[in-house]
């Protein structure tokens, strides 16, 4: 048995060097100057640029309402689908992730054009609209693995000792699919603050998310600075990933079954 | 009552699926027709399928050279993921302790990092150690983000499995190697393929980490290509048709996929 535990070293290697040198790299560019020399600078600009605390700012709130609709729209979706009474067939539920297969780009500039043919002008609306449509699978899918995955008898001994439906999904249902709802929103949350090109293709350039001034950075050659942001939202993920603990793996690992 | 929540539950889903499609549906309808913006239509005709496959215009060429670029990418690095995911599941599976939870907490780090920071993070590696940005770069990249993905497949099916068959086969005088092929790897197989075929998908719809690990190397996939057309102010009309055709494609072969696993689940029912 011993030996063979020795079949992770290489992906143990691997991981040292694609995963956590890399990161490492973040904080050594974020805390240097081009000349490798250690400055606080890079890290200041955050809190003193305005442009980067706005977009940083503006990237939050577009992130919390696109995880609050991607909530309220995916997760009766998700019920639906994991309700055997409501939903007979499992081809219903790979419908709603067959649209990831034509480039996310590609839908984005014709969810963009569908908006001009409608005459509906580019902006907040129309960014919150294409973000909701590119991150709702990923809202949806967790949840419905948790939903399907979960012991019935729960519910049906809640209903048989008297509660109405509404009580049952308040008290019951509910509670036992958030785990699901978690990973959702940590697939959805930060991965909308670092968007790029999505915003500037739905916003016509008006609105500048986070990931868009980080990727500008990079695209002017300011790594130093560019790294500095990225080291900021590194440290939030950590922040808040690692609070609550590892308890995500697990649903995260039920989201990642097709 | 019941009949009622039923027909809205029904009409709610059909809603967001029409939304959903919308935009597919968009293209494939612009794709019959030559007008170089997306929205504007100027009369029948096969004529963008047409320029497509013969690669006619500069612009239709250097995008078949993108999509193709975009599988051979995506088939090398899922194919290399799947392998090394699986020995590393065998291996994480037969680890224990803070060892255990250490390479399965690096594991999950790729997941939760949003592209961009995985992208940044490599494209700095890549200049801290002076290697030039190019095919190798794109794909250990994407081997990067799509093993955990395996992993997180490939660990399931080694937990349900009985342990002792393994040590029977060594028992019976089979070798690592030949208890590896002829027990271990039918018996986790159907763990691989899902790993597979998602660290395909992944690969197939990455943007960012392919921007930031392609660099100059003038190595275009099909998100970059359409990024840079985004960026020039135009589609390259003949997407649309290619997207239309990749759509058909993935369709057809999920519901048949689909469909027979259906059918297969109902025999066993009955």
């Amino acid at each position: 048995m011993g030996k063979r535990s020795a079949w992770a070293l290489p992906y143990f290697i691997f991981l040292v060097l694609f995963v956590v040198l890399p990161l490492v790299l973040i904080g050594v560019y974020a805390l240097t100057d081009a000349d490798g020399r250690f400055t606080l600078a890079n890290m200041g600009a955050f809190f003193t640029d305005p442009k980067i605390i706005n977009s940083f700012l503006v990237s939050l709130e577009v992130a919390l309402e696109n995880t609050v609709i991607c909530i309220l729209v995916g997760y009766p979706v998700a019920y639906i689908l994991a309700d055997k009474s409501l939903n007979r067939s499992a081809v219903t539920a790979v419908l709603f992730i067959l649209p990831m297969w034509i480039n996310a780009l590609m839908r984005t500039m014709a969810t963009a054009e569908i908006f001009n043919v409608l005459g509906i002008g580019l902006g907040k609306g129309t960014l919150l609209f294409g973000m909701a449509y590119d991150y709702l699978p990923f809202m949806i899918y967790p949840i419905y693995n948790i939903l399907d995955k979960m012991d019935k008898s729960y519910a049906e001994a809640a209903q048989d000792l008297g509660a109405s439906p509404v009580k049952v999904f308040l008290k019951v249902t509910l509670p036992l699919s958030l785990p699901g709802v978690a990973s959702g929103v940590m697939m959805v949350f930060m991965p909308t603050v670092s968007t790029f090109a999505v915003s500037e293709i739905l916003t016509n350039n008006t609105i500048m998310l986070f990931g868009s001034v980080i990727q500008e950075q990079f695209n002017n050659l300011m790594w130093n600075q560019g790294a500095a942001l990225s080291f900021i939202m590194l440290i939030i993920i950590g922040v808040t990933t690692l609070i609550p603990g590892n308890k995500n793996s697990e649903t995260v690992e039920g989201g990642a079954t097709v | 009552m019941k009949t009622g929540g039923r027909i809205v539950a029904k009409a709610y889903l059909w809603l967001i699926l029409i939304v959903i499609y919308a935009p597919i549906a968009f293209i494939a309808v612009f794709s019959f027709t030559e007008a170089k913006s997306l929205g504007n239509w100027t009369g029948f005709t096969f004529n963008l399928y047409h320029s497509l496959f013969t690669g006619a215009t500069s612009n239709s060429e250097a995008l078949l050279v993108a999509l193709k670029n975009t599988v051979v990418i995506a088939l090398v690095a899922s194919l290399i993921s799947t392998v090394l995911g699986t020995l590393a599941a065998i291996g994480i599976y037969n680890l224990s302790g803070r060892k255990k939870k250490t390479i399965q907490f690096l594991n999950n780090i790729p997941m939760l990092n949003p592209d961009i920071i995985t992208g940044v993070s490599l494209f700095l590696l890549f200049v801290f150690l002076h290697i030039t940005k190019g095919y190798t770069t794109i794909i250990l990249a994407h081997v990067t983000f799509c093993t955990p993905y395996v992993v997180l497949n490939v660990l399931p099916k080694l937990t349900q499995m009985n342990p002792n068959i393994y040590e029977a086969a060594l028992d019976l005088g089979a070798t690592p190697m030949q208890a590896l092929r002829k027990v271990l790897v039918p018996l986790l197989r159907p763990g691989m393929i899902s790993g597979f075929i998602l660290a395909f998908t992944m690969s197939l719809d990455d943007f960012a980490v392919t921007y930031f690990t392609a660099g100059s190397s003038g190595i275009d996939t099909l998100s970059t290509f359409i990024y840079s057309d985004v960026r020039k102010g135009g589609l390259t009309p003949e997407l649309k048709p290619m997207m239309t055709l990749i759509f058909l494609l993935v369709l057809v072969v999920l519901l048949v996929v689909n469909l027979r696993s259906f059918r297969k689940q109902k025999q066993l029912e009955i």
